[in-house]
């Protein structure tokens, strides 16, 4: 459990702590952080994902035909872990279908979609301006209600989050943003640094944290000046400037940064007294319950050098990319190969084609020109320089998982705390014989997963086919007793019936027989 | 449109694993250039000869393993292991030396064990290592600074005397090993060596005239030491390699030197000589670094260096070889996996 | 003399270490699980009866007592690696005679042309199937093994063995399963779809 007055005091003073490993990949914000957040014109279609968010997919309560206004659910549910989704705009639900989806597997997800009618008539929720007189039940469920889940990336329900059960010491907003190229957060910073900081209003109002502290990253002056005029006349937040480091913005490194505490391996944040918001989905709490709209857009940087206009627009959720790439001015001549990574070049995903839609967690699409991020080559054998291991910031050993992943020897990966893994891509992008370390450690964690799966499933499997086979026996042994009683009670029913007259009879055909048998020997004796 | 796909991280650092082995290649540029100057040729036509052993014996050897062979010597790790086997061999010593010592080392050491990243001994060290003990008086066979040498060569010269055994004037290896004074002179860790053996102090030994100060320094053999320790220097600051290894090496050669100094300093080196008289400056930038066989965590990293340094005065000083840097590292690379177990770094939010 | 004192030390030598032996062997013994059991825990528990057994922990009865390890064609490679590591054996190839392997598949009942004769229910092994005489029929999908032995009693041949159907949840990162070049050891980094 850290002590929140205690880590304000050391991040006045400007110390802060650093997290191990770490790398510097060149910046590149500067592509599209220059110009302010564009407002663009709707797409021909909408493409809503029923379930954008780690959790519970709601029921979809829209049918084919029907029309929606803009901010109106389109699912719902009674589960606490399903956030619903809304229609972006307004228009008719035309079509609800299986459409590739935004997740590196492209595979097909139940979609909503959406044809504008070009009016954008919002259907608001009711306006919550005295929030400090609500109680904190009214305010979750209006943030679970205009659903908003982690716009930072993981995508985990905030109003789950914001109701935790332990005491919370340090409230921290996240606007590090460490990932290259990517600079939605830097601009929704400098543009909206006030509606930021009413989000963290209602935040405070509802968790009640010690203390509370916003951390930018000192390569974004601009966004930190904006978030210090807005705090300027609230003394109970501190603002920290943390050295620019690839992955500072991670979830646990940056706990570690601020703190000097580390966040246990089986726990969450919360176990040490933080909880972390993005500052994306500040704005978005503010937007739910001051103006009563729910999650319907979000700032999408489009980069990359294969774009003429890069910058940063305000996309509708479930906008298709090539409406963005249009607007991007991509000009695929400038690729080696048509590729778009959703996200940035460390962690993002590449997705399958131009109709994957912008979700919730959709922060950059980046669009590299075919020497900005050179196709990765044939990795060649690891010569062990360690370099993985020096960049690694969860104290790992890259290249020990590496082998065991690769001969696919999870339980000595596991003993190597794989899953303590966060995917960052620090390794991989260092390693001169580049292997694709973080695909590698994927594969093996899914593969995990499905073992356990089917493990499980196999046990159940198992157990069930036991039961029936005990079943089977227990029928078969009470049938057969059954017929054993029956049997029982017929030769008893005989019995009373023939008397031992029966027996008798029996007792003298087999005497008869017996002598046959007995004369029958004698006379091929004799004949011998 | 449909879109191409890849893996993330999709950013990389534009320095792979040639370029590496490329950069330690320039970085023994001074120290060979050093090497030549003070004892003559011998040591270019050593090294060329290694590089092309090396090349043919692993396009070979990739080719039956049926692996990609364009791709594998472009990783140049072959030519480095090559380069260095022929800055440690003596500078006339016969062709067919280091071609078995390099072959050794690519065929037997390296690709047997599964090629680059798989062998578990270093190999350049382990072709040394068979050298010297296959074929001890050849690998002693070094040659007197040129400026002390009764008869100095040329480039020629140290050909035919590679390659025929004789130089164009016909003197012959043993006549070319001659000092000024007429005899053959001995390396500096040799001269100290058999002086103490022969009953000698250590100061006493310090009068043979490869020595050109009361501390140790050798004329010759530490300017070599000085000029690679600017290679490993280049290495350091271009973050080639890591300050563990070499600091750790050196430190542990000075404790151990030092201690042993001040135990019985009539018997044994002082701690200059045992860091400039051999292969340690060498050794340490630019052998124990070879990170295959070492050791990869921090701590193991010095653990792994300092041992070297440990060893390499033990077997100096009590052993039955002059210099012990081969043998110390070969001595622990048989370590490596059991340091590497026990100085695993604490991973993120686990308890130690 | 020499040599009975020799004898003697020796003799009580190896009274002394048979001693260490005898009680260690009692006092550390290893309580494994019973073979069979460890068998039958590495089958894949379709109960599917393809190895010619009556299920699963018959053939792991059969196994312990020296069949093949290799007539399991729901486990297929993976099986009979990890059987002949736990049986100390060579791997070898899956018995074609068995079968071979497939996809993982469940069954799905086409339940309009269901005429509720119940013997697909007797057919399976783990009781996924649900429905009374006369009534339609259906599976539960979770519990269902893939094992195939409902098709054949099926007298309408209304029972479909379905692959399971991969989602973003269960996929495994096979970025190869998207057609197009596959380059280094393993299948990512430049897929063309």
């Amino acid at each position: 459990m850290i002590d929140a007055n205690n880590v304000v005091q050391q991040i006045t003073k400007g110390q802060l702590f650093d997290f191990a490993g770490g790398v510097h990949p060149p910046q590149q914000k500067s592509l599209s952080n220059t110009t302010p957040i564009n407002t663009i014109a709707e797409p021909e279609r909408l493409y809503i994902p029923v379930k954008q968010h780690i959790g519970v997919q709601g029921s979809i309560r829209v049918c084919i035909g029907q029309n929606v206004s803009k901010g109106e659910p389109l699912t719902t549910s009674g589960n606490p872990f399903a956030v619903p989704v809304h229609a972006s705009t307004s228009g008719m639900v035309v079509e609800i279908t299986e459409h590739p989806s935004a997740h590196p597997s492209g595979l097909p997800e139940t979609t909503i979609i959406i044809e504008p009618d070009g009016h954008a008539q919002w259907q608001l929720m009711p306006v919550i301006t005295d929030y400090f007189s609500e109680d904190k039940v009214t305010l979750l469920e209006r943030i679970c209600q205009a659903g908003i889940s982690g716009l930072g990336g993981a995508g985990f329900p905030t109003h789950i989050k914001t109701n935790p059960q332990k005491p919370v010491e340090c409230l921290i907003i996240n606007g590090i943003e460490c990932e290259p190229y990517i600079s939605s957060d830097d601009r929704i910073m400098r543009e909206h640094a006030w509606q930021i900081k009413q989000g963290i209003n209602i935040l405070r109002h509802i968790i009640n944290p010690k203390q509370i502290i916003i951390a930018v990253e000192d390569n974004k002056p601009e966004a930190m000046d904006a978030i210090k005029t807005a705090c300027i006349d609230d003394t109970s937040i501190t603002i920290a400037n943390v050295p620019t480091k690839y992955p500072a913005g991670g979830e646990r490194q940056l706990i570690q940064v601020l703190t000097g505490e580390e966040v246990p391996h089986d726990g969450l944040p919360i176990d040490i007294g933080c909880l972390m918001y993005n500052v994306g989905t500040c704005y978005a709490i503010a937007d739910a319950v001051l103006h009563g709209k729910a999650l319907v857009q979000r700032v999408v940087t489009l980069t990359g050098q294969a774009l003429k206009a890069p910058q940063n627009v305000w996309a509708l959720l479930g906008t298709p990319i090539h409406h963005l790439l249009t607007v991007g001015d991509y000009d695929p001549q400038r690729q080696r190969s048509q590729k778009v990574i959703m996200g940035g070049p460390m962690m993002g995903f590449t997705v399958h084609n131009d109709l994957v839609p912008v979700v919730k967690i959709t922060n950059c699409l980046l669009v590299p020109d075919r020497e900005e991020l050179p196709d990765i080559q044939d990795e060649r054998p690891c010569i062990r320089c360690g370099l993985c291991a020096d960049a690694c910031p969860a104290g790992l050993l890259p290249q020990q998982l590496f082998w065991h992943s690769k001969a696919k020897e999870y339980d000595k990966a596991q003993a190597y705390n794989l899953d303590a893994c966060i995917e960052c891509g620090a390794c991989a992008y260092v390693c001169p014989s580049e292997i694709p370390l973080v695909h590698y450690y994927r594969k093996a964690k899914s593969d995990i997963k499905h073992q356990a799966a089917e493990k499980e499933k196999s046990e159940k499997a198992r157990e069930r086919f036991e039961t029936r086979q005990a079943r089977l026996l227990a029928d078969k042994q009470a049938r057969e007793e059954k017929h054993r009683l029956a049997a029982e009670a017929r030769k008893k029913a005989m019995e009373q019936k023939g008397g031992s007259d029966a027996k008798d009879k029996i007792a003298a055909a087999l005497a008869r027989a017996k002598a046959k048998r007995a004369a029958a020997q004698t006379n091929k004796d004799a004949e011998e | 449109m449909q879109f191409s796909l890849s893996s993330s991280p999709h950013n990389r650092v534009r320095r792979d694993t040639s370029q590496v082995m490329r950069m330690v290649c320039y970085a023994c540029i001074p120290g060979i250039l050093a090497q030549t100057w003070f004892f003559g040729w011998g040591t270019i036509i050593q090294i060329s000869l290694a590089i092309m052993t090396a090349i043919v014996t692993e396009a070979t050897i990739l080719e039956l393993r049926k692996k990609d062979v364009s791709r594998g010597i472009r990783d140049y790790s072959a030519i480095l292991t090559a380069l260095l086997l022929g800055i440690c061999l003596p500078p006339l010593a016969p062709w067919w030396l280091i071609v078995i010592g390099t072959f050794f080392s690519i065929a037997i050491v390296k690709q047997l064990y599964g090629g680059l990243g798989f062998n578990m001994f270093n190999p350049a060290m382990v072709g040394y290592v068979v050298l010297l003990i296959s074929f001890p008086i050849s690998m002693s066979a070094w040659l007197p600074v040129q400026s002390m040498a009764q008869t100095p060569y040329d480039f020629i010269d140290a050909f035919t005397v590679i390659t025929t055994g004789y130089s164009q004037s016909g003197y012959s290896l043993v006549q070319l090993q001659l000092g000024v004074d007429g005899i053959t002179q001995a390396t500096p860790l040799d001269a100290v060596r058999t002086g103490l053996l022969s009953g000698m102090t250590y100061s006493e030994t310090l009068s043979s005239p490869i020595f050109s100060s009361g501390w140790g320094w050798s004329t010759g053999w530490s300017a070599v030491s000085i000029a690679y320790l600017l290679g490993g220097i280049f290495l350091l600051q271009q973050r080639i390699i890591n300050w563990h290894m070499p600091i750790s090496m050196l430190a542990g050669v000075v404790v151990t030197a030092g201690l042993l100094n001040m135990i019985a300093p009539d018997q044994t080196g002082s701690i200059p000589f045992h860091l400039f008289s051999g292969a340690v400056i060498f050794g340490a930038f630019f052998i124990v670094t070879d990170p295959v066989s070492g050791s990869t965590t921090d701590k193991g990293r010095l653990i792994f260096g300092a041992l070297i340094g440990f060893w390499t005065v033990i077997i100096r000083t009590y052993g039955g070889y002059p210099d012990a840097v081969a043998f110390a590292v070969i001595i622990m690379n048989i370590a490596v996996p059991l340091i590497d177990y026990y100085t695993q770094p604490r991973t993120y939010g686990h308890q130690s | 003399m020499t040599l009975i004192t020799a004898l003697i030390i020796l003799g009580v030598l190896a009274l002394i270490f048979g001693g260490i032996l005898g009680y260690s062997a009692i006092k550390f013994k290893v309580d494994a699980d019973p073979l069979v059991e460890q068998i039958d825990a590495i089958l894949p528990q379709t109960q599917c009866g393809q190895c010619g057994y009556p299920g699963c922990k018959p053939y792991a009865e059969a196994i312990a007592n020296g069949d093949e390890i290799n007539k399991c064609p729901p486990g297929g490679e993976a099986t009979i690696k990890q059987l002949a590591d736990l049986m100390g054996v060579e791997p070898k190839p899956l018995d074609g005679d068995h079968g071979v392997e497939d996809i993982k598949k469940v069954a799905y009942i086409r339940e309009a042309e269901c005429i509720g004769c119940t013997k697909c229910i007797q057919a399976c092994p783990v009781d996924a199937i649900i429905g009374a005489s006369k009534q339609m029929h259906t599976v539960i999908i979770d519990e269902c093994t893939g094992c195939d032995l409902c098709v054949a009693p099926c007298p309408v041949d209304c029972i479909d063995m379905l692959p399971v159907k991969e989602t973003p949840k269960t996929w495994q990162w096979d970025l190869a399963h998207s057609p197009g070049e596959q380059l280094g050891d393993i299948p990512i980094k430049q897929v063309n779809s």
